[in-house]
């Protein structure tokens, strides 16, 4: 069910302002890709772009291609909406919703779509959803509980069931592990490892440690001034980004001279 | 640095600039407690005036399955309920028009409004905040009475009602719809949910407690209300509860009517104004318009109240446990 990501020359513009320009990439089945680089250089911005989130800002917009598997996803005849059930998103900040109980906010996906299933069906989703986010036996005996009473780390493990309820191809991960303590980030770099049999992930991340640790490869993003568009500067191996990395930039970044 | 270590010697110079700062800490406070205490005074004085008036009156089981036919000022007793029935027919016949509409404004506003038509939109609303009642009554009178021959009826308040009731609603609305966190939002978007569906299902719930206060404030606004009535559908005392046919009783007009005859020759108890002099002078006769008054303006404030907790409540079963 994963499936591959690439961008070809991507450009992308809040109105007027180009804040990212000619990005290429390839992101492969099955495997995790961690975005580096200094804040303000646009790895984020990208990354909304992978599942069409970004157009949720007025003005934004991109040129060149973004395909899943060949196709591409800002074709004319495209829905957004489609492209997101396909492609989840993890966010920074926990964000379950406030109104939903725990069993609820897993299903939310199913449920908002007015997909009609049998109690039993969700039953196992819900089990099985929180099963993969690692979350089932802390939270089995009280699902109908809000799901804003729980931990910072839970309430992110929450949101990734709820992202995996929907079963999409790929999972993209907006710096998911910043707002928690290092024993629920732990939990859940063990869960990316553990996601990634089964799903594509890109994950953005300011810790530089998180990406040695968990990616596969890994993509360093830069800007060479406040106000120029933010680019990608290399793409690689993980052990070799961080061991012997090709560009001069990345260097001076992960060995701490800048960023 | 060793100095970092070492006690501070000089205590004086910091209890110094600490009691002055103090001063300053308690003239604020004391200010703002001052002011809060005046602006509670009036409040309380209101809430005590009409209560202690008031109260005998609505205790009185008549008073809520009576209506003033054949009550004069010279009579005891007679009721409120054709005022409480004309004016709930009046206020839920606007509540209807306006909720939906108000409520969708609201949304258009926070959730898809960008550029001019957004501001316009806004300006709008500004505006028609500021439309003083009698105002809205004058124009749905020029419109419905003067333009299209029609005839002064009930509905025709709920009209001008409209007017007032639905920039209120609107502003909470916005409020309310601007406090949901983007990331709840997102969080639905990311989940493949339509945007509509995302606005229904999970800004609109969020939002709901704040939505329904939105609403009780709007028909708090608008139930006491009196311009309208006088201009629109006049006054009755008998029951009638057709609101689209005939003069009608409503709380306000109850109350202005009972204020009318406090001015009567014969009262006693209360006064009244001597026709050659206009100064105040004591009744012969008792004149119970006064009691009815006060009945009738606490029966105002305890219906609002009545909506108020049971919104209140609506909201409480609502969220999740």
């Amino acid at each position: 069910m994963a499936k591959r990501i690439e961008t070809r020359e991507l450009d992308i513009y809040y109105g007027k302002f180009l804040a990212v320009s000619g990005v290429s990439l390839t992101v492969a089945p099955r495997s995790i890709t961690a975005f580096i680089g200094p804040s303000g250089c646009g790895k984020s911005t990208v990354l909304r772009t992978l599942n069409r989130m970004h157009e949720v800002i007025a003005g934004a917009r991109v040129e060149g291609k973004v395909m899943l598997d060949g196709d591409d996803i800002y074709a004319k005849d495209v829905d957004p909406v489609d492209v997101r059930r396909t492609i989840g998103m993890v966010f920074q900040r926990p964000n379950p919703f406030p109104t939903m109980s725990i069993y609820d906010n897993v299903v939310a996906g199913l449920k908002l779509n007015s997909k009609r299933m049998k109690k039993s069906e969700t039953d196992t989703i819900v089990e099985k959803s929180l099963r993969g986010a690692n979350l089932w036996d802390e939270v089995r005996d009280r699902l109908d509980k809000p799901g804003a009473g729980l931990s910072g780390g839970q309430q992110q493990r929450l949101c990734i069931a709820r992202a995996i309820a929907v079963e999409p191809q790929v999972l993209l991960m907006d710096e998911p592990c910043s707002a928690l303590d290092p024993i629920s980030t732990l939990a859940i770099e063990d869960l990316i490892q553990t996601l990634k049999e089964t799903y594509t992930i890109v994950i953005v991340t300011h810790n530089m440690q998180q990406a040695a640790r968990v990616s596969d490869r890994t993509a360093f993003f830069n800007l060479s001034a406040v106000g120029k568009p933010g680019q990608l500067v290399e793409m690689d191996d993980t052990e070799k980004i961080f061991a012997n990395p090709s560009d001069r930039r990345t260097e001076d970044y992960i060995s701490g001279r800048f960023g | 640095m060793s100095t970092m270590t070492a006690p501070p010697s000089s205590g004086l110079t910091f209890s110094k600039a600490r009691g002055l700062r103090k001063v300053k800490n308690n003239i604020a406070t004391g200010l703002v407690t001052l002011a809060f205490g005046l602006a509670l005074i009036p409040l309380i004085w209101l809430l005590y005036t009409v209560i202690s008036k008031g109260f005998h009156v609505i205790v009185d089981a008549g008073w809520w399955n009576s209506d003033q036919a054949g009550i004069d000022f010279k009579t005891k007793g007679g009721g409120a309920s054709a005022a409480i029935i004309g004016t709930a027919e009046q206020v839920a016949l606007c509540t209807v028009i306006s909720v939906p509409i108000a409520l969708l404004v609201g949304i258009y506003l926070v959730e898809y409004a960008r550029g001019p038509l957004a501001k316009m939109t806004t300006f709008m609303v500004d505006i028609l905040t500021g439309i003083p009642s009698i105002v809205a009554a004058l124009f749905i009178y020029a419109l419905f009475v003067t333009t299209l021959q029609g005839f002064r009826a009930g509905w025709l308040v709920s009209f001008a009602l409209v007017i007032l009731m639905i920039p209120v609603i609107v502003r909470t609305t916005e409020e309310m719809l601007r406090l949901v966190p983007n990331e709840l939002r997102e969080a639905s978007y990311a989940l493949g949910v339509p945007k509509w569906r995302t606005i229904v299902r999970v800004v609109l719930p969020t939002a709901f407690n704040g939505l329904i206060t939105g609403i009780v404030l709007g028909v708090a606004r608008v139930a006491g209300e009196t311009a309208p009535l006088l201009i629109l559908v006049g006054y009755s005392t008998t029951t009638n509860t057709n609101l689209f046919n005939g003069f009608q009783s409503s709380l306000p007009g109850l109350i202005n009517d009972q204020f009318t005859n406090i001015n009567t020759p014969t009262g006693q108890g209360v006064y009244h104004l001597d026709p050659v002099t206009g100064k105040r002078v004591a009744g012969t006769v008792a004149n119970y318009a006064p009691d009815r008054l006060w009945g009738a303006a606490l029966t105002l404030i305890v219906i609002v109240m009545a909506l108020n907790l049971i919104a209140r409540l609506i909201g409480r079963r609502t969220k999740v446990a």
